[in-house]
This record gives structure tokens, sequence and C-alpha cells, in this order.
């Protein structure tokens, strides 16, 4: 299974992504299967299924970042990102997650909106940046990312401070961070 | 004392949950709903969360924490797909934001 898996890889660029996609989905099944067995702490059919089910989710997500023509770049791999990015999400995401969540859960109650599409542009570079920035905007109560076009992404804001608004005002600190991380 | 905790917990994510319900009933369209709906699964899931860890950690399996935790973590990410493609199918279907001050998406769509 593993060695029809590997060669029917193709050689170069596209190895990155089977090997990060096979790496992931491993610890993620190993993670959620801990404690099972008694080789290290799971036990040898665990091994084995998880194996073959990273080896199949790992082959899904190659033929679909070859179908839509994603290219990872080596930065995915680099750890000091990796560690911006949970700083990224246990500090200012999770700030502003408490501050909208509490001001979004008032205005329910008393039903004081003013709603407005508005539009920013963060100016990032890469798709996988923008994804990131729209999904911290959804995540956040209060602003939801309608549209990405060009660059710029339209966001429906439940209680709009102005029409012409300022980034930080919408995501507070969300798009300097996401430049740390993916540029 | 640490079941009080829990139950403190427990009861705020509760009350979140049931605040997005009820922004369901009590706001004008899919996208003023779509607001309502990212309570309960921000705060709402991760107390429900945090009670769930801290109740497993105290009963000494760690497993039960580790799946809550991975469990959390797949919600967030999915559930904010999820509405934005909700709230982008809604607009494309023609579904008009009622009571918006602007809209700057009009001019671009078309």
């Amino acid at each position: 299974m593993l060695l029809l898996a590997i060669t029917s890889v193709d050689r170069g660029e596209t190895l990155l992504d089977f090997i990060v996609a096979f790496c992931l989905s491993l610890v993620a099944y190993l993670v959620l299967t801990a404690g099972s067995g008694n080789i290290l702490l799971w036990s040898n059919a665990e091994l084995i299924l998880g194996t073959i089910f990273a080896v199949i989710t790992a082959l899904i997500v190659k033929s679909l970042f070859n179908k839509l023509n994603i290219k990872l770049s080596n930065k995915a791999l680099n750890p000091k990102r990796w560690l911006l990015f949970l700083a990224y999400v246990f500090g200012p995401f999770a700030l502003s997650l408490i501050k909208a969540n509490i001001d979004v859960a008032y205005r329910v109650l008393t039903g004081k909106i003013k709603p407005a599409i508005v539009e920013i542009d963060p100016k990032l570079k890469n798709d996988f940046g923008i994804a990131m920035l729209a999904n911290s905007i959804t995540l956040t109560p209060g602003t939801l990312t309608l549209e990405a076009k060009g660059g710029k992404l339209y966001i429906h804001w439940l209680n709009a401070k102005s029409e012409k608004p300022r980034i930080r005002q919408v995501c507070s600190s969300f798009a300097d961070w996401i430049r740390r991380i993916t540029e | 004392m640490i079941e009080m905790l829990i139950y403190a917990l427990l009861a705020i994510g509760i009350i979140f949950n049931a605040i997005g319900a009820l922004a369901l009933h009590r706001f004008i369209d899919p996208y003023t709903r779509l607001h309502g709906s990212t309570l309960c699964t921000t705060f709402g899931s991760i107390f429900i969360v945090l009670a769930v860890v801290i109740y497993s950690i105290t009963t000494g399996s760690i497993q039960m924490a580790l799946h809550a935790v991975f469990a959390l973590a797949f919600i967030m990410v999915t559930s904010a797909t999820g509405s934005h493609a909700i709230a982008r199918a809604s607009y494309l279907a023609g579904i008009k934001p009622k009571k918006v001050s602007v809209d700057k998406l009009a001019k671009v769509s078309k």
C-alpha cells in the first residue's frame, strides 16, 4: 500500500504536499487513539490502520492540490511560523473573541444593530493568508466575510462604526499578525 | 469546589448557546442571523469543551480531554468556512441585506 502510494506520487514538487499531509493526518489519528495499547501508547492494529488512513488522506490532498493548482511553499515547514500561529490564536485572536462575544450577546438581547457591508484591503500577498484572515474575521462574532475579490474582502458588519473603516477597526491586529505568519 | 467550576463553565457555555439561538429568532435577515450562530460555535463550544477538559483531568483520563480539544479545533475551522459559504450563497441568490447603511459589494458583484 505504502509502496504503491509513493510510486504514484510525482517526483519533485508535489512530494512535499504528500509528506506534510501524511504526517499531519498520522499525528491526528495517533492523538485520537492514544492509550489504546502498549507499543509506546498505541496498539498494533491502531498503528497499521493509522498509516493506511494517513496514506489515503495524503493521496486525496495531493490530487486536490494538483487539481486546484495549489503549491505548498517551503515556508510552511518553518517551526517559527507555527509558533507565531499558536501565539496569534491564543493572544490577539482569543482577546478579540472575548470582546466580540460579549458585545454581540449584548446586541442580541437589546436589538441595537447597525449593519453595513464594508470593504477592506488587507494587502496580503498569498491566498493562504487571505483565507486565514477571512476565516478569522468570520469566526469573530459581529463580522462576517461575504466575498473575497482581487485581494479585497467584503465584510458584513453587525455594528458598523464607519462606512469606510480602517483595517484595524474591523479586525484589530489580525492582518499584521497574519502577514508575519504567512509572508 | 472543582465540581462547582465545571458547572459554572457549562452554564456559561449554555447561556451563550441560548443567546445564539435567540439571535436566530430576533435578527432580521440571513446575514445578521449568522452573527448569532457564531456565538454558539465560539463561546458556546469553547466553554463546554473547557468543562469537559477539567472534568477529564480530575477523573484521570487525559484521552477525553484530547478528543474534546481536537473536536473544538475542527468545529472552529469548519464552521467559519460554512458560515462564509452560506452568506455568499444567499448573496448570490439575490437576498438583499436589510437595514444596511452601505453595501460596497453591490457594485462589485454585478
